[in-house]
């Protein structure tokens, strides 16, 4: 069985400052981490691994400085790793990252995807199902237990508002886990003394034959205009009763705010 | 201070100071609370390859020495002396083996303890057998192809979580300290229970309890070395264990000194922070020549340890000695410095007080290392006459 594990490298924080005129992540002079979701997910790969013999590679999109990051997997136990990385791909929206990631995807071969929820920088949490849309292959978002795993299909626990969904899907299959998932492993010194001498392999455009006009900045069709945190809502009211009384109630309500 | 360092040793290092920083300093103070042991820390060190530092790689270890484990010793202590008291007893339990164990032996168990997957213990003090371990009253007869022990050991660290047990007993106690032997026991042997958890004053992460033998009957083939040779077995243990002591002892102090120069900066009294006080300074100053002093001593001794010398005991009881001696004034002048802040709970630093006594009483008192340093100061003056 073969596992890829996306991981992004972030800022150390989770207060990222916005430049107020290009509406994009200010960066400089903060440390990078491995997105905190992405552990989890790495987690997840490496227990797959023991329990079923898996082979796991970790991939990442980003300038070379990313290889750190990829080196902190390959510690954890990682088998190997795969740094995409090209000018081309700079200044990619989710939808060219995704679009790029899914490329490379195909092209190592993939059972079982794995990805953080979201990224604590951007927060959008799109580029992990947007890969399995990509790749035309089935997604679980928001998984909180892996129950089991057949040769063809896995079951999975999806963490909802309230309780959690048990859900089926074929293989090869996009999971993106939330932290509940498990508690990420410690490097080990002989995954450190590996990571050390290993060589990363680095995958150009050129290498996955992509069409220069979907990466980056000019394949990006998101226009940032403006961020900001959505007002939770948290008011909502219970109907009960029989259907008939329940679609009365219904239309009283909607009649005294003036919807109808 | 730079130690010239290798790239692995700094790494070791590291990795030791990010388990302590990241998984034990925040639960220190509720395992010392609740006299718990540390086993989900246990389990970050053994992901770690830390119970591996040591042993050689062909058992799945890494290879490295004395230096590498004091390296790691000292960053856990740093943080709590229970958890690192855990994880150095392991060590002490393990150098038998590493020592003294047949192909075989070490074939069945350094893998499972390299890989942390089994924890050790070393059993040699009983009621009646502290500094004098000559008075051990713990028999292991001979009977066919088995040994049955008979008797109890006291105060064993890692008593009861261990799953291996190196104990010394006496096969011919008409033969004196040439009548002891060491064997190793495994858990769950008949005939092998535990006895109290002992309560103490510090270290209360740590578990300490008795080993109580009653006609346990142990393979034959678990004899380390041969027999009779029980006390060489324990003593070159000893020798070998030592200087992580004194690693214990160079990071707690590191610890405690590192809490009162924080505290001291930002401590306002008749209107200045304490540390622009003289008294303070000196103190600060004093804790500081103590500690460099200790470190350089440890790690000098513990590359001394790894060129393969074999008069190791009298330099590595020096560095047990001096190294835990200053832990215990350092700790104690640390909370001093902290004032009423630092007798209460809410800090690290008396716990780390209570902890640090410990060291001056295991593997050795202080007293006892003294003796031995002399034994070999007498041997030394004679030579020379």
């Amino acid at each position: 069985m073969k596992i890829i594990v996306c991981i992004k490298q972030v800022p150390d924080t989770s207060e990222v400052r916005i430049n107020p005129e290009t509406n994009t992540l200010i960066r400089d002079g903060v440390p990078s981490i491995i997105n905190p979701f992405d552990l989890h997910a790495v987690e997840a790969a490496l227990s797959i691994k023991d329990a079923l013999n898996a082979e796991v590679t970790v991939l990442t999109m980003g300038p070379p400085q990313a290889e750190v990051s990829l080196k902190e997997v390959i510690a954890m136990g990682a088998d190997a790793a795969v740094l995409l990385t090209d000018r081309a791909f700079a200044g990619s929206d989710t939808w060219a990252t995704a679009y790029t990631l899914a490329a490379a995807i195909k092209f190592l071969g993939a059972d079982i995807v794995l990805c953080g929820k979201q990224a604590i920088d951007g927060d959008t949490a799109q580029v992990g199902p947007a890969i399995a849309e990509f790749m035309d292959i089935p997604h679980i978002s928001y998984v909180s237990k892996i129950e089991s795993i057949s040769g063809d299909s896995i079951t999975v626990r999806r963490l909802m508002d309230e309780g959690y969904d048990i859900v089926e899907a074929p293989l090869p299959v996009l999971l993106t886990v939330v932290k509940e998932l498990n508690q990420p492993r410690m490097a080990s010194l002989k995954g450190k003394m590996r990571a050390k001498k290993l060589e990363i392999r680095r995958l150009t455009y050129k290498d996955l034959s992509l069409d220069e006009n979907n990466l980056g900045l000019k394949g990006s069709p998101t226009r940032v205009k403006n961020i900001f945190a959505p007002e939770m809502k948290k008011d909502r009211i219970v109907i009960g009763g029989t259907p008939e009384e329940q679609t009365d109630e219904l239309i009283s309500i909607l009649k005294a705010i003036k919807c109808i | 201070m730079d130690y010239f360092l290798d790239e692995d040793q700094v790494m070791i290092r590291d990795t030791a100071r990010q388990i302590a920083e990241e998984k034990i300093v925040p639960v220190r103070a509720e395992l010392d609370e609740k006299e718990q042991f540390p086993s989900e820390i246990i389990k970050f060190l053994a992901q770690a390859d830390m119970f591996g530092l040591f042993i050689p790689e062909e058992y799945g270890g890494l290879g490295k020495g004395a230096l590498e484990l004091c390296l790691a010793v000292e960053e856990l202590s740093r943080a709590c002396l229970g958890v690192s008291t855990s994880y150095a007893a392991n060590a002490l339990g393990t150098y038998p083996i590493l020592l003294f164990g047949t192909e075989e032996q070490k074939k069945k168990y350094l893998p499972d303890i390299a890989s942390g997957k089994r924890l050790v213990a070393f059993g040699l003090t009983e009621a009646n057998a502290g500094s004098d371990a000559a008075g051990i009253q713990t028999t292991a007869t001979k009977s066919g192809t088995e040994y049955i022990l008979n008797g109890t050991k006291q105060w064993i660290t890692n008593g009861g979580e261990a799953e291996i047990y190196t104990v010394i007993a006496m096969t011919d106690k008409s033969r004196g300290a040439r009548g002891a032997s060491a064997l190793i026991v495994e858990k769950d042997t008949p005939g092998f229970t535990f006895g109290k958890k002992e309560k103490k004053m510090g270290i209360r992460a740590s578990s300490t309890c008795e080993l109580v033998f009653d006609d346990c009957h142990v393979p034959k083939d678990n004899i380390l070395g041969r027999d009779g040779m029980g006390f060489i077995v324990a003593m070159k243990t000893l020798d070998k264990s030592r200087t992580g002591v004194g690693a214990q002892g160079v990071g707690v102090a590191q610890g405690a000194f590192e809490e009162a120069g924080k505290f001291a900066r930002s401590r306002v009294q008749f209107e200045k922070p304490i540390i622009s006080f003289q008294a303070i300074q000196h103190m600060l100053a004093d804790m500081a020549i103590q500690i460099e002093a200790a470190r350089a001593l440890v790690y000098s001794v513990a590359r001394y340890v790894d060129s393969g010398a074999k008069d190791i005991t009298k330099v590595s009881a020096i560095a047990k000695t001096f190294a835990t001696d200053i832990a215990m004034r350092v700790t104690t002048d640390a909370l001093q410095v902290m004032g009423g802040s630092g007798y209460m709970r809410d800090y690290p630093v008396e716990k780390m007080m209570r902890d640090a006594k410990i060291l001056q009483i295991y593997e050795g008192t202080n007293q006892i290392q003294r003796n031995v340093i002399c034994q070999s100061l007498i041997k030394e003056f004679s030579r020379n006459v």
